[in-house]
């Protein structure tokens, strides 16, 4: 699916991207704290779940690369729907794949069943948009993908809490 | 080589080179750790190496950098990290290993891995202590260029920070060094070098680079005096200009907190001569660029400008009485900013209290009358009916008048406004919010705070204050005609909980002396009804707390407690005998609950610090006669249990031999039908710090150990009481004991542990959410900490955490997931075969109707993914 070339060594690609603000931790409100309000899900929740993935090359989050925005995610908690938009930093990244391959990965480990997801590049900002939106929409070969072991590794220290 | 070193050195070289050649090819750990004790014996006490130099670098830097992983059930216990520091001690202990061992360090910096470079590093770093100029001065450019890299473009916060010590001990070793006249000054162009690589990327405070440059300068800056002017001179002159050039908010604040890193290291060395100081030349470009940031409607931006300037202001001698008055102006106008810039606000006080025990005389002229001319201008604003400007400016004005009070010279003019305030509102024609009165306490009690690092303030603090408190609760508390219901605010719980706060921290740090003067005021007050030493004394009836006195007057026992029960212990208190009869028989009285545990807390506090003896025994035997009485009969049960409860921790806390027959009473009750829930959460009460009796910071007798002792004494009974109660009481008794458990120490619980799981795995199934809640949060810990232990129980953990995450109680399903969280540092093999079913499991938590709930269950499903995966 991606060549695993590029990592842990040698030159990187973008040596000196540009940096964003992280946010800060969504402020706890009362009706978060009343047991009987429920809360549904919403656009910063999913944020909240995809903005602290590492970047495959860089000691950086995506939201602090400006991979992903929290404008760009687009969830209806009734419909079990989600849209997630992401921006390499770079048109030619080779790393498109495995970037939203990471944010796929943390969507099916961390939201209910129901929700039907859908990743895919920021319309215009990468030089194979296409087929990259066609792998990551593709069930059998992202599940293909996790099979692979150093895939899988790679995936797993994007998803890993910094130590 | 301890006894016989006149002779081994009589043997010169030749003992070197044999020691050489016996040690080479050396494998064993444990003859290694020798051999490197014997090297570096060799060269710190100068046994002559002579021409041996490089063979002795080499039968030891083979070693370097050490990789070595101890057999698992190693008898001997030797770490890897035992080699790498002696071997250190070996390679760092002289200069002459310069030569060889420098070119080794670049190649192993350079190396792929992350051990041998963090080694090499530190190995680097330990060199400079010894090295000079000489040693370095031809391998500067390599050991720049291989730091560069590695903080530029690294992976690792570890190899960042290591790479940013060595160059900082590197630049101090080069600044300490020594010069001939003639010879060329190698920290200038050290200096020089990495100026021009970084300069550039200090222009781009959007990239990635800036703040691995600012930080690589940085630390090149603060090796010494000398390194910092250099490099100050060249950066700032840039970031003043850069911040200029930049407009976006988010930019300027990059370049401004580059500049706050940069002044903070000017700290570190204190410049004798005011011309020398590198910052006097900026210091105007510098204060305009502060007070663009602090107009700046960015918050962040503002925030940067806030600490920029208290670290500008801590500059002795620096600012000028006009760049003050400016200053002042604008931390005024940020301490009544908005509710959404809260951040701000706390931040413009902290540099307001900060910056006022700097410079009392610019904040007394310049800010202090503005605020007292704001308390008053919403008096009138009131009148008017201006109410949503007086709601926030209000709370704000005081909060800004606490702050400031960090020198006793505007102590002197800020209490007064307050205590003039506080009168005023009970003068006024309106009726005072209870939060206005809480707010204007609160103040009091930051203002008290701040007085009690210096003894006169303090004393001030307390002569001004705790009269014109006692005469405003006194006044209230009296039966009045009209505007009765107005006054009463003052009596209400909550205030009276402020003004005790408030009087305690006035009385802690009284001298024995000073406070022996007010105590001779304050009891007969109370016990007499003597107002005489009050300020406003004219009231329209007798003050009689103890007597017939009305319920109002009763709670200002509350006060008398926050007294007496601060004062330090040598501190005689007149009347004791009586007061303490008196306050054991209101303790017992059915008046309203507040008075009653008032007086209790206020005995207890009085006995914790009484000297052992026979009158100490007196008033134990009073108590004790009280509570038994009081529990055997009906009205008075739940009072007569509160005495039990306070006198019962006063005891427990001074390791008093009365205290163990009192617990013993204290979980008799655990089984009664009406008492019982409340023994439960004594328990809670006798483990927990209080905060406004039998306190350490007020003098009480709080011996360190009493928690274990506690435990130790306690649990087994409680234990036995558990096994042994009907099945309707068993709760109490576990909740007890999950209170004792929740406050002790984790190293004292640990060895404890297999005897109590099985009660705490029961407790687990215990319908109670509080006993739920506690034991969750008591296993928690334990998850993380005794790993090994808890792995025996895994089948139940992981049923009955799974069964909590669906409780009613949100607080309960949030601490069982974070104990399903915590179960992941178990071993890995005990876990994997529950894996697919947690996963399966934690699916459901995962729509849980709470965000917070959810939040939980993300992060620990997330981990149990990643257990046994590759890359975790």
């Amino acid at each position: 699916m991606v060549g695993g070339g590029g990592i842990g060594g040698g030159l990187l690609e973008n040596a000196n991207p540009l940096i964003y603000e992280r946010s800060g931790d969504r402020p706890v409100t009362e009706g978060e704290e009343d047991e009987q309000v429920p809360d549904s899900i919403d656009a910063r929740e999913i944020f909240d779940l995809i903005r602290s993935i590492n970047d495959p090359e860089h000691p950086l989050t995506l939201e602090e690369l400006n991979v992903v925005e929290q404008v760009r995610v687009q969830v209806s908690d009734p419909e079990s729907t989600v849209a997630v938009a992401f921006t390499p930093t770079i048109p030619h990244c080779s790393m498109a794949t495995l970037i939203g391959l990471s944010i796929k990965v943390k969507l099916l480990r961390s939201l209910p069943q129901r929700f039907k997801m859908d990743v895919h590049i920021t319309p215009g900002t990468h030089a194979s948009e296409h087929a990259v939106n066609k792998q990551l929409a593709d069930k059998e070969r992202v599940a293909a993908a996790l099979e692979n072991t150093h895939l899988l590794e790679v995936v797993n220290q994007c998803l890993s809490a910094r130590s | 080589m301890r006894t016989r070193e006149e002779e081994l050195k009589g043997l010169g070289a030749d003992f070197t080179f044999g020691f050489i050649q016996v040690m080479d090819g050396e494998k064993d750990p444990r003859n290694l750790l020798v051999a490197f004790r014997i090297v570096y014996d060799l060269i710190s006490r100068d046994y002559s190496l002579g021409p041996f130099v490089e063979e002795l670098f080499e039968v030891t830097s083979c070693y370097f950098p050490i990789d070595f992983t101890p057999p698992p059930n190693d008898p001997h216990g030797i770490q890897r990290e035992d080699l790498i520091l002696s071997l250190r001690a070996v390679l760092a202990s002289t200069p002459c290993f310069a030569e060889f061992l420098l070119p080794l360090l670049i190649e192993k910096v350079d190396s792929e891995i992350l051990s041998a470079k963090l080694d090499s590093l530190q190995t680097l770093n330990a060199c400079c202590a010894v090295y000079g100029q000489k040693e370095l001065k031809d391998f500067l450019p390599s050991l720049w260029a291989s730091i560069r890299r590695e903080v530029f473009q690294t992976a690792s916060e570890r190899v960042e920070a290591e790479g940013l010590a060595a160059l900082n001990s590197l630049t101090a070793c080069l600044s300490r060094s020594v010069l001939r006249a003639d010879a060329e000054d190698l920290l200038d162009s050290f200096l020089s070098n990495i100026l021009q690589d970084c300069r550039h990327h200090l222009c781009e405070p959007d990239m990635k680079l800036v703040w691995p440059s600012a930080k690589l300068l940085q630390a090149a800056a603060g090796a010494s005096a000398r390194a910092c002017d250099h490099i100050t001179s060249n950066v700032l002159p840039l970031l003043l200009e850069q911040f200029h050039k930049h407009s976006q908010s988010n930019q300027r604040r990059t370049i401004l907190e580059m500049i706050l890193g940069f002044l903070k290291l000017q700290q570190k060395w204190s410049y004798e001569d005011k011309d020398e100081r590198p910052l006097s030349g900026f210091k105007d470009q510098l204060c305009s660029l502060i007070f663009m940031a602090l107009t700046d409607p960015n918050t962040q931006l503002q925030l940067v400008g806030i600490r920029t300037l208290t670290v500008l202001g801590a500059q002795p001698d620096l600012l000028s009485s006009g760049d003050l008055e400016l200053a002042v102006g604008h931390l005024y106008r940020l301490s009544f900013l908005e509710e959404d810039s809260q951040s701000c606000r706390a931040a413009a006080l902290e540099a307001s209290g900060t910056l006022a025990a700097f410079y009392p005389v610019a904040f007394s002229t310049h800010l202090v009358p503005k605020l007292a001319e704001d308390l008053c201008t919403e008096e009138s604003d009131l009148a008017r009916g201006d109410g949503p400007t007086r709601c926030s400016r209000h709370p704000r004005c005081l909060q800004a008048l606490s702050a400031v009070s960090t020198h006793p010279s505007i102590v002197k003019e800020t209490l007064p406004l307050l205590l003039q305030h506080l009168c005023q509102m009970n003068r006024g024609s309106m009726s005072p919010g209870t939060s206005e009165v809480i707010a204007v306490c609160q103040s009091l009690q930051q203002v008290a705070e701040k007085c009690q690092r210096d003894p006169e303030s303090c004393w001030y603090f307390h002569q001004t204050a705790v009269p014109c408190l006692l005469a405003l609760a006194v006044q209230a508390s009296m039966p009045e005609k009209e505007h009765s219901v107005l006054k009463k605010v003052l009596l209400e719980d909550e205030v009276l909980a402020t003004v005790v706060s408030v009087i305690a921290t006035a009385t802690t740090h009284l001298s024995p002396d000073l406070a022996t003067q007010s105590v001779a005021h304050i009891v007969p007050l109370f016990l007499d009804g003597n107002i005489s030493f009050l300020p406003e004394n004219s009231f329209s009836g007798r003050f009689q707390p103890f007597q017939d006195g009305s319920s109002g007057q009763r709670r200002l026992v509350a006060l008398l407690m926050a007294f007496v029960c601060s004062l330090p212990r040598n501190v005689e208190i007149p009347q004791l005998n009586r007061l303490m009869r008196e306050l054991l028989e209101l303790s017992c009285c059915q008046s309203c609950p507040f008075s009653s545990t008032a007086a209790a807390k206020c005995f207890a506090g009085l006995l914790n610090k009484h000297p052992a003896g026979q009158q100490l025994d007196e008033f134990l035997q009073l108590a004790v006669d009280k509570v038994e009485a009081g529990l055997s009969s009906g009205p008075c049960r739940s009072q007569a249990f509160t005495l039990l409860l306070w006198v019962t921790k006063a005891l427990v806390l001074r390791y008093h031999p009365l205290s163990s027959c009192l617990t013993d009473r204290l979980m008799g009750l655990l089984s009664d039908p009406e008492l019982g829930p409340a023994a439960a959460d004594g328990f809670s009460l006798l483990m927990s710090d209080c905060t406004d009796v039998l306190t350490r910071a007020g003098h009480a007798e709080v011996r360190i150990m009493f928690r274990q002792r506690f435990f130790t004494d306690n649990v087994p009974a409680l234990v036995r009481g558990f096994h042994a109660a009907p099945q309707d009481v068993k709760p109490n008794y576990l909740k007890g004991l999950s209170h004792v458990l929740n406050r002790l120490p984790k190293p004292v619980l640990l060895p404890e542990l297999p005897t109590l799981l099985s009660l705490l795995l029961e407790a687990l199934s215990c319908p109670d959410s509080v006993v739920q809640l506690s034991t969750l949060s008591c296993l928690q810990p334990l998850l993380l900490e005794a790993p090994q232990v808890m792995s025996l129980h895994i089948d139940t953990l992981v049923t009955k955490f799974l069964n909590l995450s669906a409780s009613p109680s949100m607080a309960v399903r949030i601490a069982a997931l974070q104990c399903m969280h915590a179960l992941t540092h178990l071993p890995t093999p005990v876990l994997l075969p529950y894996k697919p079913q947690v996963i399966r499991a934690l699916a459901k938590p995962l729509d849980d109707k709470k965000r917070l709930v959810r939040k939980e269950a993300v992060s620990a499903r997330g981990e149990w993914f990643l257990l046994g995966s590759p890359g975790s």
